[in-house]
């Protein structure tokens, strides 16, 4: 054991090579193998005396890591000149590099122009030293409220009680010693708590035009990074209330708010997972979301939030996370259970099938019998309640959409009523004539070329559909900034012939549109690109990437005209072909998204006056 | 090699034989049976191989004590010899016939071996052989560094080189075989034969042989040595011997180990027998057996002591007197009876504070009789304004929170910011209104912590303008345009590691890699005198609690005793065989602790210059060290994450706090003592319960003559409270006088 703890310390000595390279700087050349090994035990034992003499300065200078002037005062003690040039505060400048067998540490040192460092403006001095003391002794615990203020900070200080040390006194001495690191990281400044308010009054508000463009400045800032753990935590928080409130209206804005965060390229959101996923799911698979669950279509909704879950599981999940896997999970769970309700088993299979086809298959489609039964029972039996049977139609219906496209690419051809019927019980003939429908589009799609711009005059499933006052505003804004003739967007790729890849076309639109007081020019660059294979869920691909780039040197200054590009990357064309069928989700979306972020580009919003144009 | 051992064997002889008549002399009879007649029943083991002149010798010996009448030594010397009464009495009829002719045998063989002896006596002139305590004592007291050479040429002696890891092999396998209770104490052989025996073998050249030495035996040794043997492991030739200071340590000073008589003797006869005259030399030389009677010491009262570089301390060392009790405090009578009357008035409770006064007069008055006298050194007399400051310790002194285990101190941090692990000292003033900080970019900051900013004196030009006889002249002299929160006072050239206020808050003390102490002005904020004498970094001073002195120990291992008017020390303390790491004054300021990187502390006696107290049991160098507020009781604490808790008056370890995991850089006692706080590199406060570690030990007198003492595993009983920082490394803690803990680090993000 103890030889473990020490292991050959007398026979460490710099190699023999060692001896002649340093020989050979100082121009010794051709030195004998007998006075290189001479030598270098020479040198480690000097070396190793140094280095213990170096300890000593580290141990006083009460520090755990050894600097170089330690060794310089190690050197100086032993009437050595110390070595100049290594002066260095945090490491040891050394760097390593291998190649050919051989490992080489060696000291980077870069050739200097003094014009350059003459020329540069002086760094900023550093911060003098200074002495920071609690400024009331605590007595009082105050931990908690601290805790729960900061979103997303880390518990910092986690002090460990001694034993005995139970009193309330400990506990204000713990927070004396807590509060050292100054909390300053996460303060916003003065704008950004403007903006901050703006945008959630914005996100939560009444006026459908203000929330466009709040959610655009969400999915497109640069600069929000340091907000992000506000606005997740608004986000749980709001969904926490509005669901025990049913206040559907309030809770698709929060999940528009989530979609926006996602969409948002700066941002990253895993750190906030913890606080995000509770608050999707929960619009997923409440039992409740509104007061008239006859009435309200809360069915959007859940679709919603179950393509948002399946994004952010195609975006975050590892092997460490397993986010994928406990969604699935917990999904699996409540649907299994036979007491879960209409609304709860709806956003279970909803959540599930976003998941993709996958899942559809392995986990949908071998419950299709025993689910046909559940629909069939409350359809055909006595009418227990208008609630479960309108829930049963729409669980129905959302089993029919997932499940007939996966069926039509797995099964083989003759659709035969019967052995449907066989294969998935109730469900069975209509799954049939969903699936000939949908073998039928597909085919269509394959002979008719080039007609996914028409997603763009579809209506937005998603929120249009959701509820009278939100619906439809989105419609109603000047849908005609950007008119795309389907013309000029004929450069796809050939959908036939998936397999192969073709190198991405670029088509760029020109148009003039007038916004405000100033005219602007517009660039809208289409990237297409030819995907390899047809999986319906290619969402990942749909994110619409939207770049402003101001082309005048007064980016944005709002009385001159300006001109500016928007680069926007649409969805390919095979993806969004192959889908045109069940009205995928983002296909139809990013255009609306898309329009609207152009509209917030162009007019100065909050959020476009805090960042700063590249 | 056969001729020449003998050869050395004589001597030893010859050498037993004077210093027996030395013993003698002070009839010191019973000291001489413990070594001499080991070398000579070494010479008589080997009598069967044929040399009758072994015999001979020793039946001269064996005569020449009869002559002398000392036949209790005759007896044991026979005995251990194993020569029969009967079989000697013959041979001793024979030679008394021809006596005169045997004597003369042994007398030019005397003559030989005195030439030898000479030479033997050059190559130790330190260390003279270990049957004469009192004279080891005596040379040790004032031992110096001898010159390398000297020193070197003690292990000229050749032995075989193959040999060595057989015979410590064989000792080994002995000393596994033995019982029980004597494999502790003999075990502590091993390490000290280990560091002689590669250290012979590297003086003579065998590397190799030195090498696998070492690495087939590195690993028995205690994991406390690591780092010396480290050090050891770096030196596998003659000349990197010359200048290394460990090595110097390893032979200039004997090793010290506590034995019992018992253990003691079955490793004798096991040497004995075996005739390991190469250990057996290595024992005589250079190291220094400590017997004791009495029953062996367990492993754990043995791993307790143990650690240091030279052993143990000898128990003599500790037998000195130390007046650990506190001077008298001098009498203020008229103002604090003023102030307790405002107070009484103000606060309405007579009676509360009656016993108080009484018990504080009457503490004053009585005379501690261990406490030294009161002129024992000179103090400087108290001023004015040190009356004011006293009568204001009494003050706050009532208002002072009573701690214990049910009510712990709070505590405040100060944090240094920004500094870029550059922190490398901090003080605080006793009536905590000051902070200091020593930095390792050479500059010494002052801090005030009250909304008192500091301020300057005016200069000269400006002092002459101001009316002497104004009553505020005091504040006048303050330049109030330099009034500010902190100071920096530059004037070092290196990293500052000590730093020390001045009781009356006028100077601060600073020592620094440079060598220097620099003494600085509070009022004008500069450096009044620099003490060079250090001539290697200085790694610690302090005040003395009166003023006046000072003490600064560093690299050079000497520890100096300064008055703030003379530019040269008053004393200087001589003996530790490191760098002295950290420095105290004991609250009568007659003594001065030191605490150092050979692992032990030793306690000064500021009036003789004494060393008073060698203490040993830290397993790395101490870096920290506390008198309790009585003067009674000591602590320390090291590299290891350890604080020991020592009994000053009997020299003894009386308590040993485990718990922290890193250096402990600061320890204080609570003003009255109850509680100790330790502040450690692991970014922890603990506090203890000093109370109750000093009652659980039970001193009889069998315990305090010894010095083998029990310690309780109590740690974490004791512990009363771990209180961690985020990252900041806790390098000063300080009792402000109403018990609030201020703690203070660098934050190290």
């Amino acid at each position: 054991m103890a030889e473990e703890r020490r292991p050959k310390q007398c026979t460490v000595v710099l190699p023999t090579e060692s001896m002649k390279a340093m020989a050979e700087s100082i121009g010794v050349g051709q030195l004998q193998e007998e006075s290189c090994a001479a030598l270098s035990e020479e040198v480690s034992y000097r070396i190793k005396d140094i280095a213990q003499d170096a300890l000593k300065f580290m141990h006083h200078g009460k520090r755990c890591k050894l600097t170089t002037s330690d060794i310089d005062h190690a050197l100086k003690l032993k009437n050595v000149e110390p070595l100049y040039g290594f002066q260095s505060q945090e490491f040891i400048p050394f760097r390593f590099a291998s190649g050919g067998g051989r490992e080489l540490h060696f000291y980077e040192e870069k050739e200097v122009d003094l014009s350059d460092i003459i020329n540069t403006p002086l760094p900023r001095v550093p911060l003098d030293v200074s002495l920071k003391a609690p400024k009331e002794q605590q007595k009082t615990e105050s931990t908690e409220p601290l805790k729960a203020v900061k979103p997303g900070q880390e518990e910092e200080g986690a002090i460990q009680k001694g034993q005995g040390a139970t009193s309330a006194e400990a506990k204000g001495k713990k927070d004396g010693l807590m509060r050292m690191k100054p909390r300053s990281t996460h303060e916003l400044s003065v704008e950004q708590q403007l903006y901050y308010k703006e945008i959630t009054e914005a996100c939560v508000g009444s006026c459908e035009a203000k929330r466009a463009e709040a959610l655009q400045s969400i999915a497109t800032d640069p600069g929000l990074y340091q907000m992000l753990p506000r606005f997740s935590t608004f986000i749980s928080e709001g969904v926490r209330v509005n669901v025990v409130q049913n206040n559907l209206a309030l809770l698709i804005y929060l999940m528009r708010m989530v979609k926006a965060l996602m969409d948002n390229p700066t941002l990253y959101l895993e750190k906030y997972l913890h606080e995000l996923i509770p608050a999707v799911v929960t619009c997923i698979v409440s039992k409740q979301l509104c007061l008239r669950p006859d009435v309200d279509n809360h069915w959007a909704l859940r679709d919603f939030a179950a393509r948002l879950m399946a994004q952010s599981c195609k975006t975050f999940s590892t092997t460490t996370n397993n986010i994928q896997s406990r969604i699935t999970k917990t999904f699996t769970k409540s649907w299994l259970d036979d007491k879960t309700q209409w609304t709860t088993r709806y956003g279970c299979i909803a959540g599930l099938s976003e998941l993709g086809p996958d899942v559809i298959k392995t986990l949908i489609l071998p419950r299709l019998t025993v689910e046909g039964a559940r629909i069939k029972a409350v359809s055909d039996g006595p009418v227990v309640s208008n609630i479960d049977k309108i829930g049963a139609d729409h669980v129905q219906s959302l089993l029919l959409k997932h499940c007939a496209s996966v069926i039509a690419k797995a099964r083989p051809l003759p659709d035969n009523v019967e052995q449907y019927r066989a294969d998935y019980g109730y469900l069975g003939p209509m799954l049939c004539s969903h699936v000939v429908k949908a073998r039928a589009q597909a085919a269509l799609q394959a002979q008719q070329v080039n007609r996914t711009t028409l997603t763009i005059t579809q209506p937005r499933p998603t929120l249009t559909v959701s509820q009278s006052g939100i619906g439809g505003s989105g419609g109603s804004r000047t849908p005609s900034i950007i008119k795309v003739p389907s013309s000029l967007t004929l450069m796809s790729t050939r959908p036939g012939t998936p397999t192969q890849p073709s190198p991405p076309a670029t088509k760029y639109i020109v148009m003039a549109t007038s916004s405000g007081s100033s005219s602007t020019q517009q660039v809208i660059t289409r990237t297409s690109s030819s995907v390899t294979s047809t999986v319906a869920s290619a969402t990942s691909t749909l994110q619409p990437l939207v770049k402003l780039e101001s082309g005048g040197s007064g980016g944005l200054g709002g009385s001159r005209p300006l001109q500016k590009y928007i680069v926007v990357s649409l969805p390919s064309s095979s993806s969004l072909e192959s889908k045109s069928g069940v009205l995928p989700p983002s296909s139809s979306a990013s255009p609306i998204l898309l329009e609207a972020r152009i509209k917030v580009d162009c007019s100065d919003s909050p959020g476009a006056s805090t960042q700063s144009p590249h | 090699m056969a001729a020449v051992q003998d050869g050395q064997l004589n001597l030893e002889v010859e050498k037993d034989i004077k210093t027996e008549i030395t013993n003698d002399g002070s009839g010191n009879i019973n000291a001489s049976s413990s070594s001499p007649g080991s070398t000579s029943s070494g010479g008589k083991s080997k009598s069967p191989a044929g040399s009758g002149e072994d015999q001979q010798t020793l039946l001269a010996v064996l005569q020449f004590l009869k002559r002398n009448k000392l036949t209790e030594s005759v007896d044991i010397l026979r005995r251990e010899a194993g020569l029969s009464a009967d079989a000697d009495d013959s041979p001793v009829s024979e030679s008394a016939g021809a006596g005169s002719g045997g004597v003369p045998s042994v007398g030019a063989d005397g003559g030989d071996a005195n030439s030898l002896l000479s030479r033997v006596s050059i190559a130790t002139p330190v260390a003279p052989p270990a049957t004469a305590p009192p004279k080891v004592v005596a040379a040790s007291g004032g031992e110096d560094q001898p010159d390398v050479n000297v020193v070197l040429s003690a292990y000229s002696q050749q032995g075989d080189p193959v040999l060595y890891p057989l015979y410590y092999n064989g000792l080994k396998k002995f000393i596994e075989s033995v019982l029980d209770c004597h494999r502790a104490e003999l075990s502590q052989v091993f390490y000290p034969l280990f560091v002689h025996m590669y250290l012979e073998l590297v003086y003579n050249n065998h590397e190799n042989e030195a090498k696998q030495f070492f690495e087939k035996f590195s690993g028995d040794q205690e994991c406390y040595y690591e780092e010396d043997l480290r050090i050891l492991s770096s030196m596998s030739k003659k000349e990197h011997m010359k200048g290394n200071e460990t090595m110097l340590d390893f032979r200039t000073s004997k090793f010290v180990l506590r034995i019992s008589r018992d253990s003691y003797q079955l490793l004798k006869r096991h040497l004995q027998e075996r005739q390991n005259n190469q250990i057996w030399n290595i024992i005589q030389e250079h190291l220094y057996i400590d017997i004791f009677d009495g029953m062996p010491r367990s492993k754990s009262q043995i791993d307790a002591m143990s650690g240091s570089l030279a052993g143990e301390g000898k128990r003599d060392a500790n037998k000195a007197k130390v007046f650990y009790g506190l001077l008298k405090e001098p009498e203020i009578e008229v103002p604090l009876d003023d102030e307790d009357e405002e107070a009484e008035n103000e606060e309405g409770k007579p009676k509360k504070k009656k016993p108080k006064k009484d018990s504080m007069g009457s503490k004053s008055k009585k005379q501690d009789p261990n406490a030294p006298q009161q002129t024992r050194i000179p103090l400087p007399e108290l001023k004015d304004s040190d009356k004011l400051d006293k009568i204001m310790n009494m003050k706050e002194a009532t208002k002072k929170i009573r701690l214990g285990p049910d009510n712990l101190p709070s505590i405040c941090f100060y944090s240094f910011l920004n500094a870029y692990q550059g922190l490398t000292a901090v003080d605080f003033t006793d009536d905590s209104s000051l902070i200091a900080g020593g930095f390792a970019d050479s500059t010494v900051r002052v801090w005030s912590v009250t909304p008192k900013k500091l301020r300057r004196v005016k200069s000269a030009a400006d002092l002459s303008n101001i009316d002497k006889e104004s009553d505020d002249v005091l504040e006048r002299i303050m330049d109030e345009k330099t009034a500010s929160e902190s100071k920096i006072l530059y004037g070092h050239s290196g990293p500052v590691y000590g730093i020390s206020f001045s009781p009356d808050r006028n100077y601060l003390l600073s020592s620094s890699e440079d060598g220097t102490v620099r003494l600085w002005s509070l009022q004008t904020f500069t450096c009044l005198v620099g003490y060079k004498g250090h001539n290697y970094p200085v790694w610690d001073t302090q005040f003395s609690p009166y003023g006046y002195y000072f003490i600064s120990g560093g690299h050079d291992r000497v520890a100096r005793l300064w008055a703030t008017d003379h530019y040269q020390p008053l004393r200087m303390f001589a003996g530790h065989l490191a760098d002295i790491t950290c420095t105290r004054f004991h609250p009568n300021s007659n003594y001065v602790a030191t605490g150092s990187a050979d692992r032990t502390i030793r306690l000064w006696d500021v009036l003789t210059g004494n060393c008073v107290r060698i203490l040993t049991g830290h397993k790395g160098p101490i870096h920290s060290l506390a008198f309790s507020p009585n003067g009674k009781f000591m602590a320390s604490g090291a590299t290891d994450g350890r604080v020991l808790l020592w009994d000053v008056g009997h020299g003894l370890m009386v308590g040993e706090l485990k718990g922290h995991t890193d250096t402990i850089y600061a320890l204080k006692f609570s003003r009255d003592g109850e509680i100790l706080a330790s502040g450690s590199m692991d970014n922890t406060v603990k506090l203890w319960d000093t109370l109750k570690a000093f009652d659980d030990v039970e001193l009889d007198d069998f315990t305090a003559a010894t010095g083998h003492i029990h310690l309780p595993e109590n740690s974490q009983e004791l512990l009363l409270g771990t209180y961690m920082t985020k990252s900041t490394p806790v390098i000063h803690l300080h009792f402000t006088r109403r018990n609030l803990l201020l703690a203070a680090g660098a934050y190290n993000p």
